[in-house]
């Protein structure tokens, strides 16, 4: 098939509407907030050196905080102050999605604003504010009527420089719930669907480029004076969020929210999950990509309405236990414990994604190695790779404390290229997931565990507080409990790590359902 | 002194940190005079006259404009009554030189076509042809034009006093004079008082009824050309002297000018 009548394009092109205008409508807020908050700072300490130059290094701190990091800040920093306004005043706002990522992106958005406006208001010369005083203006009058104008080209030029970086960095909103179109790349990069990645970074582009030429046409007209060009850009911005608003009015608030995690799994279950709820006559979207931690307080608030998560996760990360149970047990305490929080654990999908140390079988066999118990011996000569958290984890180092554990050197990667890398040799051992189709396709083995280290990871479906009593929802995801074994997942997850257009997640969903559905 | 002073300076000063600027100066300026303000950079002589508008406040002594305390004026309703030459011009950049001439009137609330028909008239007054530089921005405009401007901005709201601050002094020889001529008569005819400064005393003698000159801060003589020269301060006789050494000079190596 060619690449560009690849049928990905279309169904990028449908998730346009809804992604591109969550994306405007954050970006927009954002640098609506940042010059709402800046522009004043800056015309008030223009003349004061000392505040001056603390805002600046503050702004500058800012911006050396990583994106990604800056938005994730966020997320545990709302969530601490809704408790608090929860407790005082009775009212709780979300701490999800929308409101994290534009007060991040607002503050991202201060340094441009505040340095060109103190450069360009302080770079106007001092003889033509004595003459502004002289010819008897006020302070005020001196400001509006000189100062800004003469200093608006500078000023402006630092507005496009917000708006491009806040746009850019919109992208990476997606991990704390804000739709955007990062969830292009983010999809893509999970499920190597580089149709999305590449729309993604486009649109995104295409994006910043528009505003920023819209903003340079406001700004040329109010320095040639032309209301035509001013308008034209203003009108032009008007527009764009006239257009991005409108697709998404009708939709209705009452719509099921399917979550995932950041892996193409996750995004498989949501897409099979969004249409079991839509066959029976539920109106459902999926929000997919959301961090780990961030997803279940996201369902705890009743942000998302249900997820598919590992019972050894939220063993290990919510209850904060280190014991390790069988299976059943696990299973049964995890149900009471999330019950407090009024969480209703439905039950268990029907197989397990733990995490297994996972090396190539020729190597292993060469080396004598069937369990981690073989491989602590070999252990100091070799090097492990794992994801970004796995070795912050306990199942780390209960690991390590268990076998004895002593690599040569630890490695992060991002999921999707740890199987490439160990099965190259580029590592040697790999802190895989036990339901990933790439094990087999690169004649992996997993390792066994026979002191039990690694808990148990069941897949299980978790409701939000609000859908306890939800009878619909309930019977409407009753069929998938206990219906998907390994083998049946682990080619699911084959499927979607292909690159070709039956390895979208929703493509994939389908095929899982026809598997699973009959069962 | 025929009349009541216009500004009355008594006893002021203004220090800025450790240096005098203004060093206990008593001047007064009477109703319809024009008055130069001549002395070295540093004297204090620009000090001096941005204390008349509130541009600068003093720290001691008393300033009166037309009789009243300046200190009990607000100064923006001060400034907007006092006409201020600023050096080089001071036009704002992003204004067309209607809007530069007509800034003070529009502040004080003059209706807009009354400011139009105002800025026409100026243009005239300071012999500007109206259709070619009413719309056009400063930097359009040659040196002298701009301080045509500068004066037609000054006189806008119809100022009894007019304060200018060594408006000639960037120009050319020859547009300077010009512009000094022409502002003297605007003087006359207008019926202003003008306090200038400049640092030529040949200007100063050819346009100015009486001159003030300053030196550290202090005043050391003030009164007309003729009776300057009879003063006893070395350094007065000494700038007087300066412009008749021109003249005896010039008269020798242009024997056929005719000019003196």
């Amino acid at each position: 098939m060619s690449f560009p009548n690849d049928p990905r394009w279309g169904e990028a092109l449908a998730h346009l509407p809804d992604y591109l205008g969550n994306h405007v409508r954050v970006s927009l807020a954002a640098l609506a907030l940042g010059l709402a908050v800046s522009l004043p700072l800056a015309i008030l300490t223009r003349n004061r050196p000392a505040p001056r130059a603390v805002l600046l290094a503050l702004a500058s701190i800012v911006q050396t905080v990583p994106g990604l990091a800056l938005l994730a800040l966020f997320y545990p920093l709302l969530l601490a102050a809704a408790s608090v306004t929860l407790a005082w005043f009775g009212v709780s706002f979300s701490a999800f999605g929308f409101l994290p990522a534009m007060l991040a992106l607002a503050l991202y958005s201060m340094l441009p604003v505040l340095r060109n406006g103190i450069t360009g208001l302080n770079g106007i010369d001092p003889a033509l504010i004595e003459a502004a005083k002289g010819v008897g203006m006020t302070p005020r009058q001196s400001l509006t009527m000189i100062e800004l104008p003469l200093a608006l080209p500078v000023m402006m030029a630092g507005i496009r420089t917000a708006a491009v970086w806040v746009i850019g960095t919109a992208t990476l909103s997606t991990p704390i719930g804000q739709t955007s179109l990062g969830n292009y790349i983010f999809a893509g990069l999970q499920t190597q669907n580089w149709v999305f990645v590449l729309f993604g970074c486009f649109a995104s582009a295409l994006l910043a480029l528009a505003v920023d030429q819209l903003l340079g046409l406001i700004e040329s007209g109010l320095r040639h004076r032309s209301r035509l060009r001013t308008a034209l850009g203003g009108i032009g911005i008007a527009a764009l969020v006239a257009a991005t608003l409108v697709p998404t009015m009708g939709r209705s608030s009452q719509s099921y929210v399917v979550g995932a995690k950041t892996f193409a799994e996750q995004y498989v279950l949501s897409a099979l999950l969004r249409d079991r709820l839509q066959a029976t006559g539920l109106s459902a979207t999926a929000r997919s990509g959301l961090g780990s931690s961030v997803i279940f307080e996201a369902l705890k608030a009743g942000d998302i309405d249900l997820y598919v998560d590992y019972s050894g996760t939220l063993w290990a990360n919510q209850l904060h236990r280190t014991d390790i149970k069988p299976r059943a047990e696990l299973l049964a305490d995890l149900k009471t414990a999330l019950a407090k929080d009024n969480i209703t654990l439905l039950g268990d999908l029907g197989f397990e994604n733990a995490y297994a140390l996972v090396m190539p079988k020729k190597r292993a066999e060469a080396l004598g190695i069937r369990s981690i118990a073989d491989l602590a011996a070999h252990a100091s000569t070799l090097s492990i790779a794992g994801d970004y958290e796995f070795f912050s984890r306990p199942e780390w180092a209960a690991l390590q404390k268990a076998y004895g554990l002593q690599f040569r050197a630890q490695r992060q990667m991002q999921p999707d290229f740890m199987y490439a890398a160990v099965a190259s040799g580029e590592v040697d051992v790999i802190a895989g997931y036990t339901s990933d189709g790439l094990i087999a396709k690169y004649d992996l083995t997993a390792l066994d565990d026979p002191k039990h280290a690694i808990p148990p990871y069941d897949a299980i479906l978790l409701l939000a507080p609000k859908r306890a009593g939800d009878g619909t929802l309930q019977s409407a995801l009753k069929p998938l409990l206990g219906k998907i074994d390994i083998a049946t997942m682990r080619e699911a997850n084959l499927r979607a790590s292909g690159n070709d257009a039956n390895s979208s997640p929703d493509a994939v969903a389908k095929w899982l359902w026809a598997k699973v559905g009959r069962r | 002194m025929p009349s009541k002073p216009a500004i009355s300076y008594s006893h002021v000063s203004k220090n800025f940190g450790s240096l005098k600027a203004v060093d206990d100066v008593s001047l007064d300026i009477a109703e319809g005079e024009f008055l130069a303000i001549v002395g070295g950079s540093g004297s204090g002589k620009t000090t001096l006259l941005r204390l008349a508008n509130r541009l600068i406040e003093a720290d001691g002594g008393t300033i009166t404009v037309e009789g009243e305390d300046v200190q009990t004026v607000d100064p923006v309703a001060l400034r907007r009554r006092i006409g201020y030459v600023f050096q080089s011009g001071g036009l704002f950049p992003h204004l067309s030189v209607a809007d530069n001439i007509g800034i003070t009137p529009k502040l004080l609330g003059v209706p807009a076509t009354d400011v139009t028909a105002r800025v026409d008239e100026l243009l005239e007054l300071v012999q500007l042809d109206r259709t070619a530089h009413r719309d056009r921005l400063p930097e359009a405009l040659s040196g002298g034009q701009r301080q045509r401007v500068g004066v037609a901005r000054a006189l806008a709201a119809r100022p009894r006093i007019v304060l200018m601050d060594e408006p000639f002094g960037a120009l050319d020889p020859l547009t300077r004079d010009a512009l000094g001529e022409d502002f003297r008569e605007l003087h006359r005819k207008l019926g202003l008082t003008t306090v200038m400064i400049t640092h030529d005393m040949t200007e100063a003698i050819l346009l100015a009824d009486r001159i003030a000159v300053m030196r550290s801060g202090q005043l050391l003589a003030q009164g007309t050309p003729a009776e300057l020269s009879t003063s006893s301060d070395s350094y007065v006789l000494e700038l007087l002297r300066t412009p008749r050494r021109q003249v005896e000079r010039l008269n020798t190596l242009l024997p056929q000018s005719g000019a003196a």
